[in-house]
Order: structure tokens, then C-alpha cells, then sequence
């Protein structure tokens, strides 16, 4: 059969027997059913415009519309999900155009939707996970007064993610970038008559275009090498772009990537991005948003696949990343912020997985989705803590809250096994085949794999850490607090992310439903390594000793001893680097900030003294003028006498010589 | 004679009469330098109507005659004015249009 999409493209992995390097799915127009897949980002659109045009009128009843859009958006997702799979293996690839955007000369862009498995298991993703967190938000929330708005500003999010991840050609997916990205801002700066929450929701924006510029200008380079930006177009065709062109656009889009999903070296503004509300750090900074840009370079496999150059930048990013963020966890007693280092962590090895290629690519997204799941249980968590402990975050100030709030510790526990990769949960069979995948790559794989499996210790020690510090041990809670378990509409989805936590895993893995490799193979490829450096069962091994290691580390030097009501002073350098972000918060400051606010001190000056100058300077010369230009009024009939005489001498001279002349 | 010097005189008298209308203070006199002026246009129309052959010249010196005379009447009427107001003819006190 042939391939639309492996036209012009060069094998250039080397095909084991028996699997697939390559995608090998052709596009077909859509019928049926998926027609109305446009439905999916409309409605919450609608239902967010609704929220925000109407202003308080909608008080009553936004929180409910706000939560029934992503839920109807759910249950389409999940119909066009069984509809895709009771369609061929090879014939998945739905393509809906939807309207002619733009014809320029030879540039056509069409807003349409690519409905294939990647696409449905982020649509599943982002409207199941998304509702939960609304249902949650309902309770979270509801003691504030701008609740409609924060769920207009969700249920944009919820669209622009969903336009994000089915766009057919880069350009559409750029606008879902955006709209992702302004989504952001709007909801760190939620309360934004702080001034902490304001000036983190800038950093994050500013931070993102950063990145969101070398997306452009991938796009850019596209269109002026290929003539197009649709997927179709640009995976056909990339094998004709020279060696240097593929790697440029392969590291444009990294970092655009890099920017959307905070790592290294853009990594700074999630953290800040915690001054958000808890729903909005679960969802956006935990299991959407962020993993747009592990999305992008799936998405963008064929380009990746045809530069080594680019896919070792990638896998230097993520592993950088996921030591960065895990060493910088330990040492916060922030809740939030060891969970969002924790989240830059985990992206990390996400990053570390898609830029081992078509080995890791699957691997990557499936530890996307277990992390949505986990992640999300952890935030969720944290947010029924502190809301019922006064909005309190130091865990300092816990201890001993797995009597007072049961369910939310279960619920966090399930969450934490999960992530620290205990065997038979999620997490473990997640970032099991990623570190496998990493320990196979040719020539680094040694280094690699112990990189990501010192990160699995660290990631075992913190979270080991702030379990303990937050529900085990004595109470060292504030005077006015007196925790108690949150309501049900707060409790449930924390229940149902928990039991997702645990069994995702295995059901994904499972032959009876479908198994995860088999449904993204046709998308993304998939390619079996040639010599294992080790046998899995021994990778399976040095982690769980490396988690085991994490774990009892923890518990003896932080739960066996008393804990300290503030944090120690005299520590180690690391631990005071790390106290610090590893100072990047600092040389971003120095370098980037302090020169951009002198910048901007120099023009205000430059137009006070400068343009104003002109300015005024220019009225006060053109009165000077007057001033002096008036004194030939003087009154005398006389002198305009003679002033008019000579005038009328100096006309009649240029008569007569020009008549002469 | 040749008609030249008819010329001649006429820019001699234009010229006297300008002068006396930049140099005097009189208003009186600066009128009859006015006067003066307009004469020596006159006569030199008259003088290049001879010259050319045709009468011209002489209907338009007939014209001027008459604005001439009219011009002094409203003239005269505004110096008497002015006289009765400030009992002064100097020219140099008519000044309040300065700056």
C-alpha cells in the first residue's frame, strides 16, 4: 500500500526485523462521525465566551455550564475514539478541513483538524483529565467571587489545548500555542491584585515567547524551504531539505518546545507559575500544557528522525532538565514547588524519551499520560491540604495529616507510589521502558541510563520527603488551623485520578484492551533497539534498588529525625545552590533583567530629555522667532512707507532685467 | 523736443514726490507729495501716448485725475479728523499699531 506520508523521505533507521520505522498511514477525508470533531474545541469555546462576556449575570451558574462543556467535549472524544478504533490499523488517519484560512500567492493555509491515535489519546487526555479538575475546581473554588471567570478562563485553556493538539498543519497549531499560552497567563494571574501573581504570570508569558519565537521561526523556515506547513506537506517533503536545514528546524522546534514545557534553560517560570490557583497548576503546569511541547517533537518525529544532531540536543535538554529540576526539589518547603520541580523533572524524562527517536516515542507519551494522571492526583492533594489548612503551604507546618484528612492521603499516596515508580502502578511501567530505552541507545546509553536512574533516586528522596513531612510525624500545625477533609466534589475526581494512578499502567500495557504501542505505532513508529545494553529485568532491578536507596535515604534523615520549624541555615553549598534554583533565577536577573530595566531607564530618559526636548524645544524657538519678527511693527506710517517703496525697487529691477535678460 | 525729457521730468517729480512722502512729517505736505506723485504718472502717460500715437494714455491720465480727486477729498476729511482729535498733523503720533 503505498504511503503518503514516507514519500521523499530516506529510511534513515535502520529497520529490525519485524517492526515498523517509519509511519505508514495514509490521510483520508472525514465522514461520519468525524465531522463533527470540530465540535470538540467549539464548545468549550462557546462556553467560555459565554462565561466572560456576561459578566456576573452568569455568577450563579458559570461553575455548571463551565464544567458540563469539557465533559461534553469528553463524551465526544470518547465516541470518536471507538469510532477510530473500529477503523483498519492503517486507515486511522482522518484529515477534516474545516475552511480556507489563508491563500497568498503559493502559500495555502487551511484551518484543519488531523484526527489519528496521537491526537485522540491527547483529546482523551486533555477533556478526562480537564473535567475532573473543573469538578474539582467547583469545590476549590468556591468561596472565591470570581469563580466564572476561572472557569471561562479553564474552559478557554481546554479549547485552545484541543485546537493545539488536532491542528493538521503547524500554523493551526500555533494558534492553539498562543491561545495555550495567553490561558496561562491569564489563570497564574488569576488573583491579580497580587503582585507576586501578576509578575509571575508575566514571566511565564515572557518566558514562553522566548520559546514560542523559535516555533515561529520554524515556521518560517518551513515555508520558505517547502512551501508549506501542513503536516502532510512538511513530513513528504523534509527529506529534500538539506542535512543542516533539518537540524536548524529540528532545534527551533526544540525550542519552542523547551519554552512551552519548561526546561532547560526556560524552565524558570514554572515554579513562579505555582502563585496560580492549585486546579490550574494541576492542570495546565501538570498535565496539559506542558506537554505540548513533548507533543510537538512527537508530532515532529519525521523531521527528528532525519537528524541525529537535533535528537542529541533534545536528549541533552531533557537529561539536563531532569537532574536540574530533581536536585532543586529537595530543598524547597513549598508543597507546590517541589510538585512543579517535580513536574520540570518528569518532562525531562519525557524529552529524554522522544529525542531517543523512534525507540522512545511511544514511551515518551505514555509517560506523558501516566504522569497527567499522577501528577494531577498530586495537585489535586496538595490543594485539599492547603485547603484545609488555611491556604498554608510550608510543610514545615503539617505533619501527622494522614488521621486528619484520610481520603486526601490515600489519594496523594496512590499519586506518590506512583511517581517514585513502585512496581505494578503506572509510573513504574512509564519510566521503567524509558530508562530502558535510554540505557539501549547506541554509545551513550550508559550515561544516559544512569542519569535517568540517579533522577528516579532523587525523585524517590524528595517526594519520599514531602509525604513524610506533610502526613506522617507530629503535628506542627498554626495556631488557627484545624484540618479537615474536603468536600466530596473535591474528593472524587482525587479518586478517580488516584485509581487511574494505580491501574493505568497495566491496562495500557495489557493485550485486552488496547495496548498503547500497538495504537500509536502507525503515528509514531516504533523500532525495537538492536543490542541491549541490558536485559530489561536488570534495568527493572538497578531502579527499583536506586528507588529503594531514595526512599530509605529519606526516611532516615528526614523522618527519623525531628523537623525543624524553619529551615537549618548552616547547609552545604548544593543545598544552598539548590535553596537558590541553582542561581538560573539569578543569572537570568543579572543578566537579562537588570540590563533590560537600565534599557528601558536610558529610553525613558532619552524620550524625556531627547524627543520631549525636541519637541518643546522646537515651540520655544518658533516664540523666540515671533518675539523678534514682531518688533517691525513699529507704528510708524513712515517707515512702511519705505518699506513698501523698496519693494516695489527691488520688483521693478527684476522687471527690466529680466526684459533686458 | 524729443519726447524724453518730457519723461525725464516726470521721473524727477515722481521722485521728489516720493521722497517728501518718506521724509516729511506734515501729513498736509505728505499729501501734496502724493499729489506730486501722482502727476508725474500723468505726465508720463501722456508723453508715451504721444509717443505711440494713440490715446491711451490720455484716458487713463484722465482716470487717474479723477481717483486722484476723489482720494484727496476722503484724505483730507480723514486728516481733519484726526486734527480735531489730537490737535497734532505729525504722522509720528499715529503710532498705536505697534507691537
Amino acid at each position: 500500500m503505498t504511503t503518503a506520508l514516507a514519500v521523499g523521505t530516506e529510511p534513515t533507521a535502520v529497520a529490525a526485523a519485524g517492526s515498523t520505522a517509519e509511519s505508514t498511514l495514509e490521510a483520508a477525508a472525514a465522514s461520519g462521525l468525524f465531522n463533527y470533531a470540530w465540535l470538540l474545541i467549539a464548545i468549550p469555546l462557546v462556553s467560555a465566551t459565554i462565561l466572560l462576556v456576561m459578566g456576573r449575570r452568569a455568577d450563579r451558574w458559570g461553575h455548571v455550564l463551565g464544567t458540563l462543556a469539557p465533559l461534553a467535549s469528553f463524551a465526544l472524544g470518547v465516541a470518536l475514539f471507538l469510532e477510530m478504533s473500529s477503523l483498519p490499523e492503517d486507515g486511522r488517519e482522518i484529515i477534516d478541513v474545516l475552511y480556507g484560512w489563508m491563500f497568498v500567492g503559493s502559500f495555502d493555509v487551511e484551518l484543519s483538524l488531523l484526527l489519528d491515535p496521537l491526537s485522540m489519546v491527547f483529546v482523551l487526555l486533555i477533556t478526562g483529565v480537564g473535567s475532573l479538575i473543573h469538578i474539582y475546581s467547583i469545590g476549590y473554588m468556591s468561596h472565591d467571587s470570581g469563580r466564572r471567570r476561572f472557569f471561562g478562563y479553564l474552559n478557554l485553556f481546554v479549547a485552545a489545548m484541543l485546537l493545539l493538539v488536532l491542528a493538521a498543519n503547524y500554523l493551526v497549531l500555533y494558534v492553539g500555542w498562543e491561545g495555550v499560552g495567553l490561558a496561562s497567563y491569564l489563570l497564574i494571574g488569576f488573583w491579580f491584585t497580587r503582585p507576586e501573581a501578576a509578575t509571575a504570570a508575566k514571566k511565564a508569558f515572557i518566558v514562553n515567547r522566548v520559546g514560542d519565537v523559535g516555533l515561529a521561526l520554524a515556521v518560517m523556515l518551513m515555508f520558505w524551504q517547502l512551501g508549506t506547513t501542513s503536516f502532510e506537506g512538511v513530513f513528504g517533503a523534509v527529506g529534500l531539505m538539506t542535512g543542516g536545514a533539518v537540524t536548524v528546524l529540528g532545534l527551533l522546534l526544540l525550542l519552542g518546545a523547551a519554552g512551552k514545557s519548561g526546561q532547560f534553560p526556560l524552565h524558570v517560570w514554572l515554579p513562579d507559575a505555582m502563585e496560580g490557583p492549585t486546579p490550574v497548576s494541576a492542570l495546565i503546569h501538570a498535565a496539559t500544557m506542558v506537554t505540548a511541547g513533548v507533543y510537538l517533537i512527537a508530532r515532529s518525529a519525521p523531521i527528528y528522525n532525519l537528524s541525529s544532531q537535533a535528537q542529541t540536543v533534545v536528549i541533552a535538554v531533557g537529561a539536563i532538565t531532569l537532574l536540574l529540576g530533581a536536585i532543586i526539589g529537595t530543598s524547597y518547603d513549598d508543597i507546590k514547588k517541589v510538585l512543579a520541580y517535580s513536574t520540570v523533572s518528569q518532562i525531562g524524562y519525557m524529552f529524554l524519551a522522544v529525542g531517543l527517536g523512534t525507540a522512545g516515542y511511544i514511551y515518551g507519551i505514555f509517560l506523558l499520560l501516566m504522569h497527567g494522571f499522577f501528577k494531577a492526583v498530586l495537585f489535586l492533594g496538595a490543594g485539599s491540604v492547603m485547603h484545609g489548612m488555611n491556604d498554608q503551604t510550608d510543610i514545615r507546618r503539617f505533619g501527622g495529616l494522614r488521621k486528619a484528612m484520610p481520603v486526601t492521603f490515600l489519594t496523594f499516596m496512590a499519586g506518590y507510589l506512583a511517581i517514585i515508580g513502585f512496581p505494578g502502578l503506572s509510573g513504574f511501567f512509564a519510566k521503567d521502558k524509558v530508562i530502558e530505552a535510554a540505557f539501549d541507545h547506541p554509545d551513550t546509553g550508559w550515561l544516559l541510563g544512569s542519569i535517568a536512574v540517579l533522577g528516579a533516586a532523587l525523585t524517590a528522596f524528595y517526594m519520599t520527603r514531602l509525604v513524610i513531612m506533610t502526613f506522617f510525624g507530629e503535628k506542627r500545625w498554626t495556631e488557627d488551623v484545624t484540618p479537615h477533609e474536603s468536600p466530596s466534589v473535591m474528593t472524587w475526581p482525587m479518586v478517580v485520578l488516584a485509581a487511574l494512578s494505580v491501574v493505568g499502567g497495566a491496562l495500557l500495557l495489557s493485550p485486552w484492551l488496547h495496548p498503547l504501542e500497538t495504537w500509536l505505532e502507525p503515528v509514531l513508529g516504533f523500532e525495537e533497539p538492536e543490542t541491549p545494553l541490558l536485559a530489561a529485568w536488570q534495568v527493572t532491578l538497578i531502579t527499583l534498588v536506586a528507588v529503594g536507596i531514595g526512599v530509605t535515604m529519606a526516611v532516615v534523615f528526614v523522618g527519623r529525625r525531628p523537623v525543624p520549624l524553619s529551615r537549618p541555615v548552616p547547609v552545604s553549598p548544593l543545598v544552598r545552590a539548590a535553596r537558590n534554583d541553582l542561581y538560573f533565577n539569578s543569572l537570568y536577573e543579572a543578566t537579562l533583567m537588570r540590563p533590560g530595566q537600565y534599557l528601558t531607564r536610558l529610553l525613558v530618559f532619552l524620550e524625556n530629555k531627547g524627543i520631549d526636548g525636541a519637541v518643546n524645544g522646537t515651540a520655544a524657538a518658533v516664540g523666540g522667532l515671533s518675539g523678534r519678527m514682531r518688533r517691525w511693527q513699529t507704528g510708524y506710517v513712515r517707515s512702511y512707507a519705505l518699506t513698501m517703496m523698496g519693494g516695489a525697487v527691488v520688483f521693478l529691477i527684476a522687471v527690466v532685467a529680466v526684459s533686458i535678460g | 523736443m524729443s519726447p524724453s525729457a518730457y519723461l525725464v521730468v516726470a521721473a524727477i517729480l515722481f521722485t521728489l514726490g516720493a521722497v517728501a512722502v518718506l521724509v516729511r512729517r506734515n501729513a498736509i505736505v505728505m499729501f501734496m507729495g502724493i499729489e506730486l506723485m501722482l502727476n508725474a504718472v500723468n505726465l508720463t502717460l501722456v508723453t508715451f501716448s504721444r509717443i505711440n500715437g494713440d490715446l491711451d494714455g490720455q484716458t487713463m491720465a484722465f482716470f487717474i485725475m479723477v481717483v486722484a480727486a476723489a482720494e484727496v477729498v476722503v484724505g483730507l476729511a480723514i486728516i481733519m479728523a484726526i486734527f480735531r482729535s489730537r490737535r497734532s498733523t505729525s504722522v509720528d503720533d499715529v503710532n498705536l499699531l505697534k507691537f
